[in-house]
C-alpha cells in the first residue's frame, strides 16, 4: 500500500483470527481527514470486530495500522483514545449513576487531552449542547430514553475530543425524527472537524450520509467506492440479496 | 384471489427500550406461500416472533381467520392453528427425532388425530421416519431442518410460519424443502416463510413483501417485484 501521508487512518492488510474464525482477512483501506466512511455489510461481516482491533480492544494477528502517521497496532484502547481515537458501541454503555453531564466529563478527561476536571466539564458541556442533550444535562443516565442513551453515547465520545470517530449503529432503535435529528448532529461533528468511520443498518441513512463506502464480506473488503457505485456492485448485490443461481435451478427444474 | 387468513395491521414491537418494527402491515392469504425478504436487521424474525406471540407486539393488531388474536398467549394461537418454525431450528437436540415430533404435537388440537398425522408426516419425510430413533442433535443440518418443519406440522396448523428456510442448507436439500412445502401448500396450508435470499423467495411465493426499518418498503407479486430496482433500494438504500 502507498502513503501519501495525508491519511488519518491506514489499514494496512489487516487480519484477526478467533479459533477456527477468520473474523477480519487481509483488510486494507485509508480514510482521508475531514470524512465519513461508511462500513456496510452482511451481519457477522466482521464490522465491530474491525471496530474493536482499530480502537485496541483487540489486537490484529498480522496487519498494520496507523492512526494520523502513529503505528497504533496492537496498542491499548487507552492508549488510543489519547491519541486522538473515540468511539461509541452498539449496545449504549452509559454510567448509569452518573448524570449526562458527568457521563461526558469522563470521556472528556480520559480523551485526547488529559484535563483538569473544571476544563473537562466545559468541554463536556459543548459535547452535550451539539447532540441536543442540554435540557438533561442533570439527568441520571439511566433516567434516558433510549434515544437519549443513543445521544449520550455519542456525546460522551465527542468530549473525547478525537481527530477520529468511530460510531457503531447510532441510528439504530430510534424513530424517524430522532434518526433525522441524529444525522443533523453526525453532520455538525464532521463539519467541526472530525474524521467519523461509521457502521450503520439503516441503509438509506448510511448511503445518504457516507462520503464513500467500503463493503466487508466474511471479514474481506467485497468493494469500495462512492455510495452509488457500491449499490450498483453486482458482488455487493448477490451478498446482500443472496447467490441467483439456486432459484434459477429451481425454476429450471420446475 | 383467495381469502386472507392472516392479517397484520400497523404492528409496533421490540425489545427493551428498542423499536425494531415500525407499523408493519401484511397479509397472508389461504394456501399461498407468502414471503417476507430484507436486509439483516430489517425486522423479519420480530415479525414472525410478533405474530406467533413469542414477544408481545407493542401496538398493532394481529387478526387470525378474522378474530382478534394480538394479545392471545402462544400456547393458545397454537391451539387456533398456528406453528412457527423458529430461526436455527431450535430442536431438542438431546432427544430422538420421535420425541421432538411428538413435543410438537402437545396442543390438545394436535393430540386428536397424532397416529395418522405422524404417519402423513413421515410419508412427507420418508428421511425422518428411518432417523425416528436418533438424537435430534446428531442429524445433518438439513435433517434437522426437516425435523423442524416436521414438528410444526405435528401440532396440525393452518399457517406454518418458517423463519429463515435456506439458511445454511445445500441446495439438493433446498430442494427437497421445497418441494415438500408446494405440497403441502396444494393440500391447503398456508404459509408464511422468511427468506434471506431473495431470488429464491421470489421464485416459490405467491405473494413478496420487502422489510426495510421495520415496515414494508415495497410488495407485490414476485414476477412484478423482480424487475423492479426497490428491492434493490430495500436492501443498499440507492
Amino acid at each position: 500500500m502507498t502513503t501519501d501521508g495525508t491519511a488519518i487512518l491506514e489499514l494496512d492488510r489487516v487480519s484477526k483470527r478467533f479459533g477456527g474464525l477468520q473474523a477480519v482477512n487481509n483488510l486494507s483501506f485509508t480514510m482521508k481527514p475531514g470524512e465519513i466512511l461508511g462500513l456496510i455489510g452482511p451481519n457477522g461481516a466482521g464490522k465491530s470486530t474491525l471496530f474493536n482491533l482499530i480502537n485496541g480492544v483487540f489486537a490484529p494477528n498480522t496487519g498494520k495500522i496507523v492512526f494520523n502517521g502513529i503505528d497504533i497496532t496492537g496498542e491499548r484502547p487507552f492508549v488510543v483514545a489519547r491519541h486522538g481515537l473515540a468511539r461509541t458501541h452498539q449496545i449504549v454503555q452509559p454510567l448509569t449513576n452518573m448524570t449526562v453531564l458527568e457521563n461526558c466529563t469522563v470521556g472528556a478527561c480520559f480523551g485526547r487531552e488529559n484535563l483538569p476536571l473544571y476544563r473537562a466539564r466545559d468541554i463536556a458541556r459543548e459535547a452535550v449542547q451539539l447532540t441536543g442533550l442540554d435540557d438533561r444535562s442533570d439527568t441520571l443516565a439511566l433516567h434516558l430514553t433510549i434515544a437519549g442513551k443513543k445521544r449520550l453515547e455519542l456525546a460522551r465520545s465527542l468530549a473525547a475530543q478525537p481527530k477520529l470517530l468511530l460510531l457503531d449503529e447510532v441510528l439504530a432503535g430510534l424513530n424517524p425524527t430522532e434518526v433525522e435529528h441524529m444525522i443533523g448532529v453526525i453532520r455538525k461533528i464532521r463539519d467541526s472537524g472530525v474524521t467519523i468511520l461509521i457502521i450503520e443498518h439503516l441503509m438509506q441513512a448510511i448511503m445518504s450520509l457516507s462520503d464513500r463506502i467500503v463493503v466487508l464480506n466474511y471479514g474481506q473488503k467485497l468493494a469500495e467506492g462512492l455510495p452509488a457505485e457500491v449499490a450498483r456492485d453486482a458482488a455487493v448485490i448477490e451478498a446482500y440479496l443472496g447467490d441467483p443461481k439456486l432459484a434459477a435451478e429451481l425454476e429450471g427444474q420446475a | 384471489m383467495a381469502e386472507t387468513v392472516l392479517e397484520i395491521d400497523a404492528l409496533e414491537a421490540g425489545y427493551g427500550e428498542v423499536q425494531v418494527l415500525w407499523g408493519l402491515s401484511l397479509k397472508a392469504r389461504r394456501g399461498e406461500l407468502t414471503a417476507i425478504v430484507g436486509a439483516n436487521g430489517a425486522g423479519k424474525t420480530t415479525t414472525l416472533r410478533a405474530i406467533a406471540g413469542t414477544i408481545a407486539p407493542w401496538r398493532g393488531r394481529v387478526r387470525f381467520e378474522n378474530e382478534d388474536v394480538t394479545h392471545l398467549p402462544t400456547h393458545l394461537k397454537a391451539e387456533r392453528g398456528f406453528a412457527l418454525v423458529p430461526e436455527g431450528r431450535q430442536l431438542f437436540s438431546s432427544m430422538s427425532v420421535a420425541e421432538n415430533l411428538e413435543l410438537g404435537a402437545f396442543t390438545r388440537r394436535a393430540a386428536k388425530s397424532y397416529t395418522e398425522r405422524l404417519e402423513r408426516i413421515f410419508a412427507l419425510f420418508p428421511r425422518l421416519k428411518e432417523r425416528q430413533r436418533q438424537l435430534a442433535g446428531t442429524l445433518s443440518g438439513g435433517e434437522q431442518q426437516m425435523v423442524a418443519i416436521a414438528r410444526g406440522l405435528m401440532s396440525d396448523p393452518d399457517i406454518l410460519i418458517i423463519d429463515e428456510l435456506s439458511l445454511g442448507l445445500a441446495p439438493v436439500v433446498v430442494y427437497q424443502l421445497l418441494a415438500t412445502l408446494k405440497q403441502l401448500k396444494e393440500q391447503g396450508l398456508t404459509i408464511l416463510l422468511v427468506e434471506q435470499n431473495v431470488h429464491l423467495a421470489l421464485a416459490l411465493s405467491d405473494y413478496a413483501y420487502v422489510v426495510a426499518e421495520g415496515k414494508i418498503f415495497t410488495e407485490g407479486l414476485p414476477k412484478e417485484l423482480a424487475a423492479k430496482p426497490e428491492i434493490r433500494k430495500a436492501y443498499l438504500g440507492l
